[in-house]
């Protein structure tokens, strides 16, 4: 996992409600064989006509947010499907934090399993930065402070489930935190492969 | 303390409890497949990091195989590169990789227990939802995501936290012609889709032990659809001479030591379990799905529902949408539901015993002008095998069935097989969601007897009338 402790960027403002995982990744695109390269078919009833031309006009396609990093997104973002294609795709597009007023379950526990900070702030915060990504003033995500900055104007602070903010910080993935329990699981097999030999071929 | 049989597969299975709600279990066996792993393999590579352990795993085609014509280039380019990456993947990282064209290659969830890799008391896991279907040997069996995937792949464990324990006790007997799937379908309507959220359901009863392994399969199998993270129905000796002299089971000099540990899978008369439904079986009639949901479940003799029977306004907006998708009117007899396609297949129900159910419907018969297709697509290689010794192929093919190669075919629309927009297929597979079978297709979820009889009338029919 990508370490994350601190980013500052110009945020894309994207504040429609109830964005689901079939708008971020249309299921037609699920029969590839990598997780990287998704972000050209992201967003894509958004971003392209009925011809399949892109039009340009949506926020991921301008000019001004294509160094974003930092996506400010509406209620409920990530709801429906399951599919891990979602968070793919939006790491694809180059996003390293997602901030929203709440976001579906399954869909937050994957961007974490994918090293994608999600923060969940009030809604009317989550318009002021949307106002902020508009306005083209950048923000800072400060992890470690648990902390949003808007240069000289008002800081919001987030909450954030200490354990994984550890493991954001220091780029450890959860195979990466198991792997710490590697001697645990050693003797886990050495006694079960003693007890019930026929588990084991080779 | 007295415990179920999750608890007891759970307890053997905690590496380390890590105190805030969430356990290290480790995973005895990952069958493995083309859509779901390839991203898996990716992270291994660019962590640098090996796959634990080689034996556990299992590789095999099927989601996306076309069950004809294999001789041919794949007519799919994103088929053919998932399928070429899954055996690319095996070969580089040490996995046994069963090829389309090995008499053992079908359906992963029919091959697990065929080859002895599925055994009481395991932990199994594959990136697929019907996994469930292993817990008709009393194994602790789910579907993961490609995330848990790799995680299994480099630690031969996942972290989780414990489900809920519900039991389904079914009581007293089936009717005759009612089978494993009637059953399962009923218990789905009876529940509901979220019925079974949060929970692992252990199947127990009468009428549950009286089941065939392949009725238990079939059960299980369909445990998700119930929302259940997996299914569960305690070993017995049926279980055991299933499991007898199959290629990776315990040999003959370790039997009895695996069967000392095998006989303590069992719940423990007085354990407690979070939620209890207890059915009847003399009640379940031969059933069918009417909507886009496996919730929506009806007996062959009744009529559509109209939306006025439901009490809950958003179930309401759902059949509404759900009548509409299917071209169906309220107040419709089931029997007058004319069929357009027949499908008997899939993880639900491709093994023998479902061939050799549906063969008996249609022995002697021909199947209905108007049908477009009627697939027959065994589970595995080895089905379709013992099948032809069996006679049932020309069976099948004297009535107007075509014969497949195994594979998931009609069950999902990522291979050749689908069906077009608005035609109605009697279908044995496991959902019935809008577009599974193509987009605007019609799924009725059956067993394969009242699917063979589909095919036969046109038009859905009560197998217990022929």
């Amino acid at each position: 996992m990508k370490k994350l402790v601190k980013i500052t960027s110009i945020a894309t403002p994207f504040g429609q409600a109830n964005v689901d995982t079939d708008i971020i990744m249309p299921s037609e695109y699920l029969k590839t064989t990598k997780r990287t390269g998704l972000g050209i078919h992201a967003f894509e009833s958004v971003r392209y006509d009925a011809d399949g031309n892109l039009t340009g006009e949506a926020v991921f396609d301008q000019a001004q947010y294509a160094d974003s990093e930092i996506l400010v997104a509406g209620d409920n973002f990530g709801c429906g499907s399951s599919r891990e294609h979602a968070p793919w795709a939006i790491d694809d597009l180059g996003y390293r934090v997602i901030i929203a007023p709440s976001f579906a379950d399954i869909f937050n526990g994957n961007c974490f399993k994918n090293g994608i900070l999600t923060i969940a702030l009030p809604q009317e915060q989550v318009d002021q930065l949307i106002e902020d990504g508009e306005n083209l003033s950048p923000i800072t995500i400060d992890l470690e402070r648990q902390v949003v900055e808007r240069g000289n104007k008002e800081s919001f602070s987030f909450d954030y489930n200490p354990v994984q903010k550890n493991m954001l910080m220091n780029g450890l993935d959860e195979i990466g935190v198991t792997l710490q329990n590697s001697a645990d699981i050693d003797a886990f097999e050495a006694r079960q492969r003693a007890e019930q030999p026929w588990l084991y071929r080779d | 303390m007295a415990q179920t049989l999750y608890d007891k597969i759970w307890e053997r299975h905690l590496v380390t409890d890590r105190g805030d709600g969430v356990a290290l279990i480790y995973i005895d066996r990952h069958l493995t497949h083309e859509v779901t792993t390839p991203q898996a393999y990716d992270g291994l590579r660019a962590a640098g990091r090996k796959l634990r352990r080689t034996d556990a795993v299992i590789a095999v085609p099927d989601h996306n195989v076309p069950t004809k014509d294999r001789h041919l280039e794949n007519p799919s380019k994103t088929s053919a590169e998932q399928l070429e990456a899954l055996e690319a993947n095996s070969k580089e990282f040490g996995v046994e990789y069963i090829p389309m064209d090995d008499i053992r290659q079908g359906i992963v969830h029919v091959i697990g227990p065929e080859q002895g890799i599925t055994q009481p008391g395991v932990t199994l896991v594959c990136g697929d939802s019907h996994t469930a279907t292993h817990g008709a040997f009393g194994a602790l069996a789910f579907g993961i995501g490609t995330s848990e995937i790799e995680h299994v792949f480099a630690t031969q464990t996942l972290q989780l936290k414990k489900s809920k324990a519900m039991k389904v006790d079914v009581q007293g007997a089936l009717q005759a012609g009612v089978t494993a799937k009637d059953l399962v379908l009923h218990i789905i309507g009876l529940i509901g889709t979220a019925g079974g959220t949060g929970h692992v359901i252990e199947f127990s009863g009468k009428a549950i032990t009286a089941l065939s392994m392949e009725g238990r399969m079939t059960v299980c199998n369909m445990a998700i659809e119930a929302g259940a993270r997996a299914g569960l129905i305690a070993p017995d000796e049926k279980t055991y001479s299933y499991l007898k002299g199959r290629p990776q089971s315990p040999r003959a000099d370790q039997w009895d030591a695996a069967l000392k540990v095998w006989d303590t899978l069992y719940s423990d008369p007085d354990a407690q379990f979070d939620t209890v439904v207890t059915v009847e079986a003399a009640d379940v009639p031969p059933t069918i799905t009417w909507g886009t949901s496996p919730e929506d479940t009806v007996a062959v003799t009744g009529v559509v529902p109209s939306v006025e029977s439901f009490d809950d306004v958003n179930k309401q907006k759902a059949v509404v949408k759900s009548l509409d998708y299917m071209g169906l009117v309220a107040g419709t007899a089931v029997t007058d539901i004319p069929v357009d396609r027949v499908f008997i297949g899939s993880c639900t129900n491709s093994r023998i015993e479902d061939l050799r159910a549906a063969a008996s419907i249609i022995k002697g018969k021909k199947i209905a002008g108007h049908i477009i297709a009627a697939l027959v697509v065994p589970g595995s290689g080895l089905v379709k095998k013992q099948a032809e010794d069996e006679g049932l192929d020309q069976v099948f093919l004297d009535a107007g069935f075509e014969w497949r190669d195994p594979g998931c075919s009609m069950c999902l629309g990522m291979n050749p097989d689908i069906a077009g927009v608005g035609e109605r297929v009697a279908s044995t597979s496991n959902r019935n969601f809008v577009g599974r079978q193509g987009t605007g297709a019609r799924t009725h979820l059956v067993s394969p007897e009242m699917a063979a009889a589909a095919a036969i009338a046109g038009k859905f029919v009560d197998v217990r009338e022929i």
